[in-house]
């Protein structure tokens, strides 16, 4: 059962690294959506079930979806090489 | 200079985990308040939910507190896109027949699951909080396959403002009746039924109502932040 837990901390880690090196502000924001599902999903396998529903409600639904909408935003009014990083 | 500024941070920090990580080694035991709060909490407040116990009632006012701290921090944000109604944004693209059915579709049964959530806080895991959220992401589908739609934001902060004072006012009855703020000494009612475990319901039900509504009047706020509304209430 231990390598499930391995499994999704490596999957974890791997989205938050993708998140830094990904050049696209979506995918980004989608990626540390997926770090967010990842930590619920560990924090439910740990007998946390209210810190998980929090991270699943919170972390990976709506700040995904804040941090979206704010990347449309900002990208529809200044394009450049700063902003896409 | 930056990435060697950088390099430091990162050794300093480094160094100070490997030094505080022999410290770190989880207890062998509870200390004495955390194992009256796991031996009494269900016996105090007859719910079946320990971390409802705790949060609503042992901490109540530490959540009182956090209540408050995501009521300025939507504040805050309501003030800072107030100030920015001069950009003008592209008319939006209205939703595809796919997002607007799937919507329509999802949108009761999620609304409902919150409200189960934050109403059941204190039998099942969730509450305040947990069903808020879940109640701010039906009405977020909604903003999406509607796009035009805009939320009556002088009823969300009257639900949101009665329900943060309803806490409060809790909170002070308590405090007159039974000598301490948010004390729990209503009848408790039974093991395990829908009213049960004295006050915590009704927090959890009065959370419930103020996160959702915070957080749905947010999502409106920021989905049409920058188109220019003249009918917006002062308060938010």
């Amino acid at each position: 059962m231990i390598l499930i837990d391995i499994f999704v901390g490596a999957i974890m880690l791997a989205a938050a690294a993708a998140a830094m090196w990904v050049r696209n502000l979506v995918s980004a924001v989608i990626l540390v959506g997926v770090v967010s599902l990842a930590a619920s999903f560990i924090f439910l396998r740990l007998g946390a079930p209210d810190v998980a529903m929090t991270e699943a409600a919170i972390g990976s639904a709506l700040s995904t979806v804040i941090f979206l909408i704010v990347v449309r935003r900002t990208e529809s009014h200044e394009k450049g090489p700063e902003v896409q990083r | 200079m930056k990435p060697l500024f950088s390099l430091v941070m990162l050794a300093l920090l480094a160094t100070l985990s490997l030094r505080l990580a022999p410290l770190l080694q989880p207890g062998e035991e509870l200390g004495q308040v955390a194992a009256h709060y796991a031996s009494q909490g269900l016996v105090d407040n007859r719910g079946s939910n320990l971390v409802t116990s705790v949060v609503v009632n042992y901490r109540g006012f530490d959540t009182l507190g956090e209540v408050v701290v995501l009521f300025l921090s939507v504040t805050g944000i309501g003030f800072v896109l107030r100030r920015r109604q001069g950009l003008v944004l592209p008319a939006p693209v209205p939703a595809s027949e796919l997002v607007r059915t799937g919507s329509y579709l999802l949108l009761a049964p999620v609304l409902l699951f919150g409200a189960y959530i934050f109403i059941h806080g204190h039998l099942t895991p969730g509450g305040g909080f947990q069903g808020g959220a879940v109640v701010a992401s039906a009405v977020l589908m909604m903003l999406l396959a509607n796009r035009d739609r805009h939320l009556p934001h002088g009823l969300l902060s009257w639900i949101e403002s009665l329900s943060g004072f309803a806490y409060v006012l809790v909170g002070f009855v308590g405090l007159f009746a039974a000598g301490s703020f948010l004390a729990n000494r209503v009848p408790l009612g039974q093991w395990g039924d829908l009213f049960s475990a004295g006050l915590i319901p009704v927090i959890y039900v009065l959370i419930g109502l103020k996160v959702g509504t915070e957080l749905s009047a947010l999502l409106d706020q920021m989905t049409h932040s920058a188109e220019p509304e003249v009918k917006r209430e002062g308060s938010r």
